[in-house]
């Protein structure tokens, strides 16, 4: 039915097809706006459609190599080559797989909802571009084998997102928050070059199985693991160095802030691509693991202490973001503090894991679907202030209904999808460290009291009159909230399915050190 | 000791450029700053693939002796583009603060903060 072909080449596709259009869309544009639409549409639908195939066949036919440049797969190491991987590779595991669905989902609704939402707006060639070009840096980052073709990846992905944080220039303010963000993603970035630096000074090589096989953990590789943690904790928004969040969440238009969310999980890949397939047991995985579990630990606390006094919607649900990075990060944590030690990885470890990158995927559904609502409502009242809100229940009702959607499923209440990764998070920590659960569950406490406030101040009481000529939002606005919203309900409602055919392959790929480097170097 | 001096210059500079960023007040300089901390990891990786007397990877007619290593030069070639990119980028955000602030000192850009 499917070429063969395209599903032998849709490692390339998936990143072809966005740069392409991306750079073709401003001439398109110029045409009209009718048929921009459109093609921008259709990019992101077949980009979508070609990241869902690999997805699927990498699921059912295990680990795909991509080697550019190269008749075949089979040619990942050159005959002429001595063992050495030269050519750029992308390896796509289950891992990987799961993050191009959250991306191939999230894209496609968030372009939906895009064509509404910005419709009013100039300078959209430029918008729909940079868009483009975020889908093309997520999917490069999270597919790629090449820790080189990593940092390139990331650095389009930092320069398209900063062009749009700061797209609606909103006065100077919206370019403050994309300048703070994009210094600090810059130096990040910088400071995994170094990294890169260091790995291809010791070990002679840039591809990640390779590095992987030579891994030594002598202090330089000490060195670069500090380095790459740091920066890429800093990209996903990690407390201490979470600053950069509420400003750049909030200050971006709604659906960039809704795709920035999944642009932060690619950084998070990155990182626990680093830890598990770089490093693995070389590493010292109790020293890491606790790391990672505090900077959980932290992110949780802080995210939603802070969220709770803001009067800013969307800088309320950045905190908010941040607080849920902690989850996926003690989560994932608290597997790398055990990895090495098969029995407790089978008590707890992989459920742990499980959970956490269980809620990878539903965080990038249930707060992107929150974003997006946010938007909504800024079109059409023109204000992100809670206290200026109210009553909207009566005239924004399906808004209002996926407001619901996504805020049960952020506090964790079945039969939503947060409450079916946070219970798999809480019930494997408690055996790891009874007090850490504790703290997430109030944590989660806490994100609900604080939606239940959100709630009642947008859409609750009489209706105001200032609001009175208010209207739902657009069809294809309501449309791109609705197939997150849906994912959401479906992932809540059978979440046994999902964690066993999404998730639980992802966790044992991110383990199993040895099968990702076996696909490039054969053997092991 | 003389094979380590790139590696100096390369902490040198990186320091410098870290003090840049963090100490100046003035966008145009911090920018400068980053600037200076990207030629220092350039310079890091051209140096990784430093070998004494080598040549120019190019194996056409090529003479036996050693021949510096292609890959840091690569990489070096892709990072500076990059960072052109990056320059461009944060100094049209210099710009349109200035049109916009009247100011590019970053202790009076903090209308975010209100």
């Amino acid at each position: 039915m499917i070429p063969a072909f395209i599903v032998e080449n849709s490692p390339a596709l998936m990143i072809i097809v966005p740069l392409v259009a991306a750079f073709i869309t401003p001439f398109i544009g110029r045409i009209s706006h009718g048929i921009r639409s459109l093609w921008v549409g259709g990019a992101m639908a077949t980009t979508s459609a070609v990241t869902l195939l690999l997805a699927f066949d990498v699921y059912n036919a295990g680990t795909r190599l991509y080697v550019f440049g190269a008749s075949a797969a089979s040619m990942a190491l050159p005959p002429d080559s001595g063992g050495i991987p030269i050519r750029i590779i992308f390896e796509v595991d289950p891992m990987s797989a799961l993050m191009l669905v959250i991306t191939a989902v999230s894209g496609f609704a968030i372009v939906l909802y895009s064509l509404a939402s910005e419709k009013s707006h100039s300078g959209l060639e430029s918008y729909y571009t940079l868009y483009l070009l975020m889908i093309t840096g997520i999917l490069g980052m999270v597919s790629t084998g090449d820790i080189f073709n990593f940092f390139v990846f990331l650095e389009i992905l930092s320069l398209a997102s900063a062009g749009l944080i700061a797209y609606r220039i909103d006065g100077g303010v919206a370019v403050e928050a994309a300048l703070k963000y994009f210094v600090l993603s810059t130096i990040g970035a910088l400071a995994i070059l170094v990294a890169i630096g260091i790995y291809y000074g010791e070990y002679n090589a840039l591809n990640m199985a390779m590095i992987a096989t030579r891994m030594q953990f002598s202090l330089l590789d000490q060195v670069a693991l500090v380095l790459i943690i740091a920066a890429l904790a800093m990209k996903c928004g990690a407390v201490p160095m979470h600053f950069w969040t509420p400003d750049a969440y909030s200050m971006a238009p709604s659906s960039i802030t809704a795709l920035l969310v999944v642009a932060s999980q690619a950084s998070l890949y990155g990182l626990f691509r680093t830890v598990f397939t770089l490093y693995n047991v070389t590493l010292n995985a109790f020293t890491v693991g606790w790391l990672i579990i505090i900077l959980g630990i932290l992110s949780m606390v802080v995210g939603v202490t802070m969220a709770i006094p803001q009067k800013n919607v969307k800088r309320l649900m950045a905190y908010h973001a941040v607080s849920q990075t902690g989850y996926m990060l003690l989560g994932v944590g608290v597997g790398l503090a055990v990895l090495g030690n098969q029995s407790l990885m089978d008590a707890f470890g992989y459920m742990a894991m499980e959970g956490g990158i269980f809620h990878i995927i539903n965080h990038a559904m249930y707060k992107g679907l929150l974003f997006l609502t946010a938007g909504a409502i800024f079109l059409r009242i023109g204000t992100y202030n809670l206290n200026k809100m109210g009553g909207l229940g009566h005239s924004m009702k399906w808004t209002m209904i996926f407001f619901i959607i996504g805020a049960l499923a952020i506090a964790g209440i079945p039969p939503f999808n947060g409450f079916a990764s946070k219970l798999m998070i809480y019930e494997s920590v408690f055996v790891f460290n009874p007090i850490i659960a504790i703290i997430a569950m109030v944590v989660s406490i806490l994100t609900l009291a604080s939606f239940v406030k959100v709630f009642h101040s947008i859409f609750m009481g009489p209706k105001l009159p200032e609001y009175a000529e208010v209207k739902e939002a657009p069809m294809p606005m309501l449309v791109g909230m609705g197939i997150l919203a849906l994912v959401v309900i479906l992932f809540g409602l059978f979440p046994n399915i999902v964690v066993e055919s999404l998730i639980a392959p992802a966790a044992h790929a991110l383990v199993d050190q040895g099968a990702y480097i076996g696909a490039v170097l054969g053997g092991a | 000791m003389f094979w380590n001096l790139p590696l100096f210059a390369v902490v040198a500079l990186t320091v410098v450029g870290l003090a840049t960023i963090v100490l100046k007040k003035n966008l145009i300089k911090v920018f400068l700053g980053i600037t200076i901390l990207e030629s220092a990891v350039n310079l890091f990786l051209i140096s990784l693939g430093y070998r004494e007397g080598g040549i120019a990877p190019i194996y056409t007619n090529a003479p036996a002796t050693a021949m510096v290593l292609p890959t840091p030069q690569a990489l070096t070639l892709t990072s500076i583009v990059i960072g052109v990119a990056t320059s461009a980028l944060l100094l049209s955000f210099a710009i349109i603060i200035w049109k916009r602030y009247g100011s590019i000192d970053i202790d009076k850009i903090r209308r975010l903060k209100e």
